[in-house]
């Protein structure tokens, strides 16, 4: 409502405002690069610092020279030695293969309630949206006990599914809410009318609704599957040395000495689990989303 | 397609075609109600199952626990025994931080005993909360719009602003202690001395500023989810009319973007009342930096029954912060529309 | 008809969750006793599993692999825990709670012996499954007993150490009053003087247990009651908060764990150290080592002679639901047996039991500093055996750090971690 009446509003202004128009418009390109070039330093700095620091010898941990010194691969060779029975490499693949399902079982269930919640009119909406809600509510650290009891029962302990499934409900509740609150947004009228020019309703929601909702599922999936990936208190009691995600393989990074905390080791692992989930969500944001929305929304 | 979409503003005016979840008044409303409820039902079962198993039994089981004493030490033996029921005792002991007394009965709590620090918890658990919850939202916001403009390179801004959240936590926890280290980098580059992790405010903001940075991509990118759902028309329209970035901000965008906007603070909200790894981590809960999570994880170590009652503590105040918002700040994702549809007309 | 339809789903789940919180016994209280379960499968044989820590240095594989050469039909698994003490605290408490029989054999911290102990998870190691303790160093024997029976026999010890600077420093101090004349060296070199770990964590009860140890206090008396309101325990506390006030500590050492404590120590920054063997190998070998060939070590400084160190390491304790107990005790008497226990040292330097070893002269050859942990593991005390301890060390972390900090006198830090762990003890 506020939209309109600001519309009509500005379109008093409307002569004054072209004028100026277009010095404005070099102006903010510039704020914008400046804007862009704090965040760039405000996110990658101590970014910059953890890989600095996965190419210095173990000898030189401490060494704070901005620049790479004592540069070495000692501690991603370390990271992935197997030898000693480190499973990093094992422990990224279940990390990926974790971070998958419970990203594809989430979205798929989670787009199901909310459409319910956001298009279907029916009684207890609200107390289905608290209880939702309300499992976001209890400390983690306090379902670790009877979690392991309930899987110790039904013999699921280091299985995947021990690991999948409450890592499914941590991420639910969110799923659902951000779903409900963008399917709520979506201009739903378009699937209508997209079938009042012949689309079947399967072809209006696939070439309507989709793309419109691609972004709002993409970001969604993007939370999910981050979350999943950092999981880590409930793997570390839950999880065998076979399922192991990499969040609990890098807790067992050990240094050379007992009481040596590997800070190096620990950093280059942080690095290599980063930079490829980096580089999947570009890929992602690149083929499928910018396909998807192509001239739908900015 | 696309053509389709051009024109249309975000919200069709009040005459525009048929919205399926009005409900047609009437006659047939009944029947439409019994169906979509219907409907309803098997959409949501999943999700309320998938919740009742691994949420909801713990949290019952917890309840269960939380009315039992913790095992005591037989004197002779020198072997735990089972405590026995303690009604509300438990709750009475954290909420008035009552401590047992080597006579029987119970005294104020001892400085060292973690029954002496529930309320200091509880105070560090909101400080931390509304700071950071602050912070990540004006700064998520920023970035948000920074990356919904146009420009070369805005891949690589969303690239970069996903790297601190892409760092699993528990390296970015020992990444910051490392940082904060008294000769760590933090200290070099601003030619300071500060010993952050020994005192209380340094300490805090170490947490405050290593959490911010962590999770402010989380709010940027719903932000920017729920910036990227408006048709750039809206804007097109609003500049050709001359309106300012401020008034554009303001009356187009904000607006426009609340709903999501108010998810992402709930949630973080919730995560933030929870918080644990990082205060963990880097200052194990010294200098007053426990949180409310930590406070339970040290106390399952000592007694599970009583740690369950903090827990159920803690979810009763995340509770109330919660209700607060859905019902007094309109985080409420859609219960005005289940009574009157988009919210205008 | 409409509620119910669709509240089936919903009514489903909560009945699941009420079944199953039936099932999981609610954890109740905890199991005392465990008295049938001792007196099970004491002449079980079979294969059984050992749990332990990150192998840091690929010593348990080998010995696991050469164990199994030896025993085809009772061989042993090796389940492998992270790094993190608490982590592996909270892994073995969940399994036991579940009275899981495939943790036969753990490796336990010398500090959770008396809690596991008390909770009736861990096998007495007496008649028929005793263990021949002769040989081994005494306070490391004492730190696997709980109320004068064995449950878990020591297999690796450790104790603090006193590095020092033998360029600046002509000869090592004994006493504590001797090391703080010392620190004017320290002053006219611009350099600390003396750190151990002051960061308010598991450390620092190490450290502040040694300074009360050191000056004759101590922290449990024999019955486990807390005996802290004592001159002694004063004297030695003030010890270190007089020294932090005056700089000799230097201020940054509450941030200290034992790696910044090493750090500081390496680049010179500091005349004494009081840390863990393991900073030998480091500081004689790491490229950013400046005090390489300066190396000097000694015993803990204590009131006249050598100090009480704070005790180390780990057991191995049998699980009272282990199936092949004759098969855990046969594994655990080969871990502590000498020849594994100098494979231990050489491999993974890890500190043995047996005394005669510390006078091995190829060990000592190869870890110079066993002589003086020996007289340090000799002197030590361990930590207070009891089943509180994580309340027992919540009590003195967080009091010697208010008052190493200033913020309350020896005497009121003493009294409330007196009054905190009577609290503890009294159950809630």
């Amino acid at each position: 409502m506020s939209t309109s009446t600001a519309a009509t509003d500005l379109r008093a202004r409307q002569d004054k405002g072209r004028k100026t128009a277009q010095n404005r418009e070099k102006w903010a390109q510039g704020r914008t690069y400046i804007s862009a070039a704090v965040i760039l330093i405000w996110c990658l700095a101590p970014a910059y610092w953890m890989v600095v620091t996965a190419f210095r010898e173990v000898g030189f941990t401490y060494d704070t020279s901005i620049l790479p010194t004592h540069v070495t691969l000692d501690n991603f060779a370390t990271a992935f030695d197997t030898s000693f029975g480190n499973r990093f490499g094992q422990a990224l693949l279940n990390s990926i293969f974790i971070g998958v399902v419970v990203t594809a079982v989430s979205l798929l269930i989670g787009v199901f309630a909310a459409y319910a919640l956001a298009r279907l009119n029916f009684r207890f909406k609200f107390l289905v949206l608290g209880f939702i809600l309300g499992a976001s509510m209890f400390p983690g650290v306090a379902l670790i006990t009877p979690l392991f009891q309930l899987f110790t029962n039904i013999g699921w302990m280091g299985t995947y599914q021990a690991l999948i499934i409450p890592s499914i409900s941590f991420v639910l509740p969110l799923t659902v809410y951000t779903l409900t609150s963008f399917f709520r947004e979506m201009p739903w009228e378009l699937e209508e009318s997209a079938r009042v020019d012949g689309c079947t309703q399967g072809q209006a929601f696939r070439k309507v609704i989709m793309p419109l909702a691609a972004p709002a599922i993409f970001t969604t999936a993007i939370l999910a599957f981050i979350s999943s990936w950092n999981e880590f208190l409930i793997a570390s009691q839950l999880s065998s040395d076979a399922t192991q995600p990499v969040t609990v393989a890098i807790a067992s990074f050990a240094g050379a000495q007992p009481n040596q905390i590997p800070y190096t080791a620990i950093m280059a692992a942080g690095t290599i689990v980063t930079i490829p989930l980096v580089i999947l969500v570009l890929v992602f944001q690149r083929k499928i989303v910018a396909g998807l929305t192509a001239g739908a929304v900015k | 397609m696309a053509t389709e979409l051009g024109p249309t503003p975000v919200k069709k005016p009040a005459s525009g075609g048929p919205e399926v979840h009005h409900a047609p008044k009437g006659v047939g409303e009944d029947n439409k109600l019994m169906s979509q409820g219907r409907w309803a039902s098997w959409l949501l079962a999943p999700t309320i199952i998938a919740l009742g198993v691994v949420i909801v039994y713990p949290i019952i089981s917890a309840i269960v626990m939380s009315f039992q004493k913790d095992a005591g030490l037989d004197p002779v033996t020198g072997l735990f025994t089972a405590g026995g029921p303690a009604g509300i005792q438990n709750y009475v002991n954290w909420i008035g931080q009552q401590c047992a007394a080597p006579g029987g009965g119970t005294i104020a709590c001892p400085p060292g005993t973690l029954g002496g620090q529930f309320w200091s918890a509880t105070t560090t658990t909101f400080i931390f909360t509304i700071i950071t919850v602050t912070f990540e939202t004006i700064l998520g916001f920023w970035m948000a719009m920074i990356m919904a403009r146009t420009f070369k390179g805005r891949s690589l801004i969303r690239a970069a602003v996903l790297v601190p959240w892409a760092i699993p936590t528990a390296v970015t926890a020992q990444l910051w202690l490392f940082i904060f280290d008294f000769e760590g980098i933090a200290n070099k580059l601003f030619n300071a001395s500060i010993l952050w992790t020994g005192s209380e405010w340094p300490a805090k903001w170490a947490v405050i500023i290593a959490d911010t940075w962590k999770t402010t991509p989380f709010m940027a990118l719903l932000i920017l989810a729920g910036l990227q759902m408006i048709p750039a028309e809206v804007y097109e329209a609003a500049k050709v009319d001359g309106a300012t970035a401020w008034q554009r901000f303001r009356l187009i965008t904000l607006p426009l973007v609340k709903p999501a906007l108010m998810v992402a603070i709930l949630f973080r909200t919730l995560d933030a009342l929870r918080m644990f790894d990082l205060p963990y981590i880097l200052t194990q809960g010294a200098n007053n930096t426990t949180t409310l999570s930590i406070l339970v994880i040290n106390q399952i170590r000592q007694g599970f029954n009583a740690a369950a009652a903090l827990s159920t503590i803690t979810f009763i105040i995340i509770f109330l912060v919660a209700f607060i918002f859905v019902r007094f700040l309109g985080a409420n994702v859609v219960e005005q529309s289940g009574a009157t549809g988009k919210g205008k007309k | 008809m409409k509620t119910r339809k669709f509240l089936l789903p919903a009514a489903t789940a909560g009945i699941l969750a009420l079944t199953l919180s039936a099932c999981g016994g609610g954890g109740g209280g905890t199991t005392g006793g465990g008295g049938t379960d001792a007196e099970a499968n004491l002449d079980g044989r079979g294969p059984i599993t050992y749990v332990q820590g990150k192998d840091n240095s690929n010593v348990v594989r080998p010995l696991v692999e050469k164990w199994n050469a030896a025993h085809p039909n009772e061989k042993v698994t090796f389940k492998e825990q992270t790094d993190q003490a608490d982590q592996q605290h909270d892994d073995l408490v969940q399994h036991y709670q579940a009275k899981d029989a495939n943790y036969d054999v753990a490796s336990v911290d010398v500090v959770w012996t008396a809690e596991f102990a008390a909770k009736g998870w861990l096998q007495p190691l007496k008649d028929k499954m005793a263990v021949d303790t002769t040989g081994m160093l005494k306070p490391t024997v004492d730190a696997g007993s709980y109320k004068g029976t064995l449950y878990a026999a020591p297999v690796s010890s450790d104790g603090g150490i006193l590095y020092y600077r033998k360029d600046l420093v002509p000869t090592a101090p004994k006493t504590w009053a001797e090391m703080m004349d010392m620190c004017s060296i320290a002053k006219a070199n611009n350099i600390g003087c003396y750190s151990g770990q002051f960061k308010q964590y598991e450390g620092l009860t190490v450290n502040a247990s040694e300074a009360i140890n050191s000056f004759g206090g101590s922290v449990l008396d024999k019955d486990g009651k807390p005996s802290l309101n004592t001159a002694d325990a004063k004297a030695g506390l003030e010890n270190l908060i007089k020294a932090y006030k005056d700089g000799n500590i230097p201020q940054e050492a509450i941030t200290y764990q034992e790696e910044e404590s090493r750090r500081a120590f390496q680049s010179g920054n500091l005349l004494f150290l009081r840390n863990w063997p393991y900073v030998y190998n480091l500081a004689t070998t790491e490229g950013s080592s400046v005090v390489k060939d300066k190396l000097g070590m000694t015993a803990l400084p204590g009131k006249d002679g050598p100090g009480a160190s704070s005790l180390g390491g780990h057991s191995a304790a049998v699980s009272v639901y282990s199936k092949n107990k004759a098969t855990a005790l046969d594994f655990v008497k080969f871990l502590v047996d000498a020849e594994q226990q100098k494979f231990f040292a050489t491999q993974g330097s890890l500190a043995p039991v047996l005394g005669d070893l510390y006078e091995d002269k190829e060990l000592v050859a190869k870890l110079p500093y066993l002589p003086v942990l020996k007289t340090s593991i000799e002197n030590a005390v361990p930590r207070p055996v009891t089943p509180f301890y994580p309340a027992v060390t919540q009590a003195i972390q967080e009091n010697s750090y208010a008052a190493l900090k200033g913020e309350k006198s020896a005497e009121q830090a003493l009294s409330d971690m007196q009054k905190s762990i009577e609290s503890a003890g009294a159950g809630s």
